[in-house]
């Protein structure tokens, strides 16, 4: 007979104490480079870890391999111009990325209460798309770091659908462009929504599998459970935004605290975790992305007619047709393409919730057709600097649990 | 409006030093006096005034005029929903201020890229490395007098120092430039562009002037034959 034996394992804040009071009998502590191409740092985010065995004593994250100097490019182009950069920023969701910044120029513009119904709705639609596949992507990778490649290639089925969809919608599978000052790039297409309520039906039914393949699934709770716990208060002091925050137990989305386009007229609820761990961070997202079904839902039935663009042509494009066959439409257009948008002098900033956090434009403009400074306010940026404090004290296989559970992008946060 | 009676008890507090709040598209942005003395009006912002989101740092490069440098703080509260811009000035000499990384560490990663991007320093700061740039990289690209075609930059052995290919870039628009060369230049020179937007500017305010409208068309003149390209 096997004689039952309680054992007692330190838990993340013991070990951490217990690797600094041992700090004078240790002998060398190593250090391990990980990354910059590393499978689990989705990008090149690289740590230099210091080791004590297997336990992280201290952890400097070394980012800016993906820096291109997109705020600088910003001040040499006209508003319109800079939209197909922000297709690069998260490029697991750029139609978010695309009314983000669009939303900021308009804000600075004044003509946010001006836009047509219709294209506020079809804004929200392509936000809440963008967030369902940012999540679906986050949690494959996020599962497969920690041992789980069913769910990869499962939810990476689903979100094929939705590139289809940004297919026929914009003409471009990711980098989408989509929006204008404005308005749109175009109306959609004949036969889209029915596309995506379908997709809205399909996709729910794949949450529910993926939850089967993970929820309850020993080992990835395991390697989720307490492990990553970021308490309320670091979790503000760091800043840290989207899933991440509300992980920790903070009630804020700036959908329903700072409500734009058409939130405020639309039912969903946002989900809040309790421990701040890894595992809530997962189980909170499987819930945001049947919240944004639910969005989708209601904008597919209440989306309501007319254009998609502002009509005045000094800020929109007017449609080709007038171009080419009148005069005043033909020197708007010429100007918009010439000169951009005459934006007054002022700044403005202006905060989405994206997937990943809040995405903030600030714009600080002298008036005319090119910001004098844009500067992009990357939820992955200043979620991941949070890292030198979260890491020590945690095994070196937490990291990728970590990291997944934090679904960040490099090349938003590098810019 | 609550964010500007938050403004205006900041106002009350510490009186001359701040500026009577701005308000702009429903945005309030108080201006300091003194950026030494940042941290103190946050600490106030933070503790009685529950702002407790440091949102962003950024920095705005006012290239020919003095003082040269913004610094813009972005603070929101998660009890009231209200936010708040602070902004303050900062000379090229001085090139320093205090850090707010004991008031919120999120800071720590703001102020550092602010250092690298636009060479301004954080007194105090825990670990004022570069953050985006490589350690020893010796420009800071955000400034006006840093050209968007980039500087070569000796690593010997580590990296080539060739131009890039699209060094300067194809892509640069200087909106409203008199002709296709000086509206996409292969590289953009700040003195230059500042003439250029200025002689702009005006353009727009005579054409306003005469149409009673911003949009017109551009200034008619005698054209070269045979078109800008050349």
């Amino acid at each position: 007979m096997a004689e039952d034996r309680e054992v007692l394992l330190p838990d993340v804040a013991g070990r951490a104490t217990e690797a600094a009071e041992l700090q004078e009998l240790q002998g060398e502590k190593m250090v391990l480079n990980m990354g910059p191409s590393h499978p689990a740092t989705h990008g090149v985010l690289r740590i230099v870890l210091e080791l004590d065995g297997e336990i992280i004593t201290k952890a400097t994250p070394d980012i800016g391999y993906l820096h291109r100097g997109d705020e600088k490019i910003a001040e040499n182009m006209t508003y319109t111009q800079f939209i197909p950069y922000t297709d690069r920023l998260d490029y697991l969701a750029p139609l978010a990325n695309n009314v983000a910044y669009v939303l900021a120029v308009e804000k600075l513009l004044g003509i946010t209460q001006q836009l047509p119904p219709r294209c506020q709705f079809i804004r929200v639609i392509c936000c809440e798309l963008a967030r369902i596949s940012s999540h679906l992507l986050g949690m494959g990778s996020y599962a497969m770091d920690v041992g789980a490649l069913t769910v990869f290639l499962h939810t990476f089925t689903e979100r094929e659908k939705i590139y289809n969809l940004c297919e026929s919608l914009t003409g471009a599978r990711f980098t989408t462009s989509y929006t204008r000052i404005g308005g749109l790039a175009r109306d959609l297409p004949p036969g889209w929504v029915e596309q995506c309520r379908q997709f809205c039906k399909e996709v729910v039914v794949n949450i529910d599998e993926t939850e089967t393949l993970l929820t309850r699934n020993r080992i990835f709770v395991d390697r989720t459970q307490g492990v990553g716990v970021i308490s309320r208060e670091d979790a503000i002091d760091y800043g840290l935004t989207g899933p991440n925050l509300r992980g920790s137990g903070v009630e804020h989305d700036l959908r329903k605290t700072q409500p734009y386009l058409v939130y405020d007229q639309l039912q969903f609820e946002v989900p809040v975790g309790s421990a701040g761990d890894c595992y809530d961070r997962y189980l909170l997202r499987i819930e945001e992305m049947r919240q944004s079904v639910r969005i989708l839902n209601q904008c597919l039935d209440k989306l309501p007619g007319g254009p998609v663009n502002v009509p005045d042509g000094k800020i929109a494009m007017p449609p080709k047709d007038r171009v080419l066959t009148r005069m005043e439409e033909l020197i708007h257009h010429f100007i918009n393409v010439t000169q951009g948008v005459n934006a007054p002098p002022g700044e403005v900033y202006f905060g989405h919730e994206n997937p990943k956090g809040e995405l903030g434009f600030y714009i600080h403009s002298k008036g005319g057709g090119t910001p004098h400074r844009l500067k992009i306010r990357s939820p992955s940026f200043v979620n991941l600097s949070i890292l030198p404090k979260l890491l020590p004290g945690h095994m070196v296989s937490d990291v990728t649990a970590i990291l997944g559970s934090f679904d960040f992008v490099m090349g938003e946060c590098d810019r | 409006m609550h964010a500007l009676e938050l403004a205006q008890q900041i106002k009350a507090r510490f009186g001359p030093l701040v500026s009577e709040p701005v308000e702009f598209r429903g945005e309030i942005t108080l201006k300091l006096d003194d950026a030494e003395r940042i941290p103190e009006v946050c600490e106030f912002a933070k503790k009685e005034l529950r702002f407790d989101y440091l949102v962003d740092i950024t920095s705005i490069d006012n290239y020919g005029d003095d003082p040269r440098f913004t610094l813009v703080y972005h603070l929101y509260g998660y009890g009231h929903l209200c936010s708040l811009r602070l902004k303050a000035e900062l000379s090229e000499e001085k090139g320093e201020v205090p850090t707010l990384t004991s008031v919120w560490r999120t800071a720590d990663w703001h102020e550092r890229e602010i250092y690298d991007m636009m060479g301004v320093r954080f007194r105090g700061h825990p670990d004022l490395r570069r953050i985006l740039m490589w350690d020893g990289y010796p420009y800071y690209p955000l400034r006006k007098d840093f050209p968007l075609s980039g500087r070569l930059t000796d690593l010997p052995e580590v990296a080539f120092t060739q131009p890039a290919p699209l060094a300067g870039g194809p892509f640069v628009t200087i909106a409203g430039g008199k002709d296709a060369l000086s509206r996409e230049p292969r590289v953009r020179i700040p003195e230059t562009d500042a003439l250029e937007t200025n002689a702009r500017l005006e353009r727009r305010q005579d054409i306003k002037a005469a149409h009673g409208r911003s949009h017109g068309p551009g200034p008619v003149g005698p054209r070269p034959l045979g078109g800008d390209h050349g």
